[in-house]
């Protein structure tokens, strides 16, 4: 009995290292297609759903289908970019490129974090250091609350109500990069805001009493004594906001637009990979949805180095 | 200067905590308007494809039930190793491994599901929603099991073994006792995640417009269609998504902070 429980829980451990990378390989696998096709190329390629004519490939098959030349180039500036003609496969060849997808994850968790970043050091502080122990608790309760909101809502409430006003004030559309940016952080700031509280509440009295004592103000206690010690947890929990920014898709599936079309200015609108996988992946198939995978892989990778970097380097220090 | 600097500073610092407080008021108050304006009992009776929400909701619930009932012991078991047997690297490892899954986009875990589970039985299911669900919810209770049992001190551990109970014994009887409730709190709280999310669903799940309790076809989830509904032009449609949300928000704090009241009795 006892090595059967043992052996239960060793197996129940194990699926963690088994999913993981099993996640990996399958997506790896799913995107073999898109990699071989477009290799590395595809990260600095910013058409999606392009199709070409086959005359132009050097890998041309089927010459006798050169007659649909015409309808090949149709589809460019379609805004939906779905793969509408399976049949136009076989007559020309669909392009797909991950720059535009990639640019606008990075810089709607760019836009997220410069706003959330100083606000939710402002709330830890409070929480830390400012409030009575009363209001601190009421108040960081509230504040995980907000991290408890299902990102679906942060979407809706955006695209209806705050939108309209960042619209008013910046001009622009209310779908754009800087409006899902905007709801992104207010998204990651409690998160933020919790983990930097929890490292500040670390700082030994003692060394905040001797300050005082020498008769530092507030200020000069928290910028001299609490940030240097808890500046490692600090920079871990924005580390973890990033990648949690990077992988958020219903918040940012309402208000970036859903364009494959490269930003031209912070208010107009474009697409994240994890916006390109929910609303492209029903309809995708063959290389298209191959072509999804890569972005999957890709941003996988990505978080995955990013949560690690924040875990084994600066979280791990700090404790 | 040093004081006005400092009182500038403090000034700053309260005025985040209001901003982060507006944040939650705003969208609470705007649910609860939008949400209690298009909110009526008889949502609770029809479906979706007579106009209400019932088999969204109880859909909603089978799929988070299902998740929980897959991953809870799954992670429970995976944390007890990682604490109570793991020695060495193997189970430092399995806790990074963890805590860095517990971070992984949960869109990329449905497309994970999508590939091995969707693809291979020809189509979404409640099965695979219910798969991609339990999936985030692993390493949270991973984490949670974890933790809590690392509290539980040496000595009870010692006592038992010394009444001559095997370690099984000694961990199901004494120390997952003693740890009950944080680890209560924590599955709570991974609940109140789970049911809210919406990502993992969209290709696995999908959702349905009918009453259905069969795990191998689409499956109703409320998530999933207010993210339908809201997307639709019709003002009726987006009524019904704003209802449904509150609805949902209401489910995840309650579920939340009863998570939190346990803990707080306890201490």
């Amino acid at each position: 009995m006892e090595k059967i429980f043992q052996k239960l829980s060793f197996s129940s451990a194990s699926l963690v290292f088994v999913l993981l990378v099993g996640i990996f390989i399958t997506l790896y696998t799913a995107a073999k297609p898109a990699i071989d096709e477009f290799g590395f190329d595809f990260i600095t390629n910013a058409e999606w759903n392009k199709e070409l004519s086959l005359k132009d490939e050097s890998d041309t098959i089927l010459d006798e289908d050169n007659y649909t030349d015409d309808d090949a180039i149709l589809d460019e500036d379609d805004d939906e970019m779905m793969l509408d003609d399976e049949d136009d496969e076989s007559m020309s060849k669909t392009i797909y490129g991950g720059l535009v997808p990639i640019v606008g994850t990075l810089l709607t968790t760019l836009i997220a974090l410069a706003f959330a970043l100083p606000i939710a050091m402002g709330i830890a502080v409070f929480l830390a250091e400012i409030a009575p122990k009363n209001i601190s608790n009421i108040v960081g309760v509230a504040i995980e609350l907000l991290a408890a909101i299902p990102s679906i809502i942060f979407g809706m409430w955006g695209l209806y109500y705050f939108a309209p006003i960042v619209a008013d004030i910046v001009g622009g559309y209310q779908v754009s990069l800087l409006t899902a940016g905007l709801v992104l952080g207010v998204m990651i700031l409690p998160f933020m805001a919790a983990i930097s509280r929890d490292s500040m509440n670390t700082t030994p009295g003692v060394l905040k009493e001797s300050a005082y004592a020498l008769g530092a103000t507030k200020f000069e206690v928290i910028k001299d004594i609490i940030f240097p010690y808890s500046k490692t947890g600090i920079i871990g929990s924005i580390i973890l906001a990033l990648g949690r920014a990077l992988g958020e898709t219903m918040a940012v599936a309402f208000l970036i637009g859903s364009i494959f079309v490269l930003p031209t200015a912070i208010n107009s609108p474009t697409i994240s990979i994890p916006v390109a996988m929910a609303n492209n992946f029903g309809e995708a198939s063959g290389l298209g949805e191959s072509a999804l995978f890569y972005l999957a892989l890709i941003l996988f990778v990505i978080s995955f180095g990013i949560i690690s970097i924040a875990k084994f380097y600066f979280l791990k220090k700090a404790n | 200067m040093r004081l006005l600097v400092n009182k500038i500073f403090l000034t700053l610092s309260v005025l985040s905590a209001v901003i982060g407080l507006a944040f939650l008021a705003w969208i609470l108050i705007t649910l609860f308007i939008k949400g209690l304006s298009s909110f009526h009992f008889t949502l609770f009776l029809n479906d979706l494809i007579d106009g209400g929400l019932r088999n969204l909701i109880i859909g909603q619930f089978v799929l988070a039930g299902l998740a929980a009932a897959i991953g809870i012991p799954l992670g429970m078991a995976a944390g007890i190793y990682v604490q109570e047997y793991g020695k060495g690297k193997y189970a430092s490892i399995i806790r990074d491994l963890s805590d860095i899954m517990m971070s992984a986009p949960s869109i990329v875990i449905g497309a994970f599901v999508y590939a091995v589970i969707v693809v291979p039985t020809g189509g979404t299911s409640g099965f695979a929603g219910a798969i991609a669900l339990a999936i985030m919810m692993i390493p949270v209770v991973i984490n949670t099991t974890d933790n809590m049992l690392s509290l539980v001190p040496r000595e009870l551990r010692e006592a038992g073994i010394a009444l001559g109970a095997s370690k099984y014994r000694v961990i199901l009887d004494i120390v997952i006792k003693a740890a009950k409730v944080g680890i209560m709190t924590g599955i709570l709280l991974a609940f109140a995640r789970i049911i809210g999310e919406t990502a993992p669903l969209l290709f696995t799940s999908e959702t349905s417009n009918y009453f259905t309790l069969d795990l191998t076809e689409s499956f109703p989830s409320l998530t999933v269609s207010i993210y339908d509904l809201a997307n639709e032009p019709e003002e009726s449609s987006r009524d019904l998504a704003w209802a449904a949300s509150f609805i949902l928000t209401v489910l995840v704090l309650v579920i939340n902070l009863t998570g939190r009241f346990i803990t707080r009795n306890k201490d």
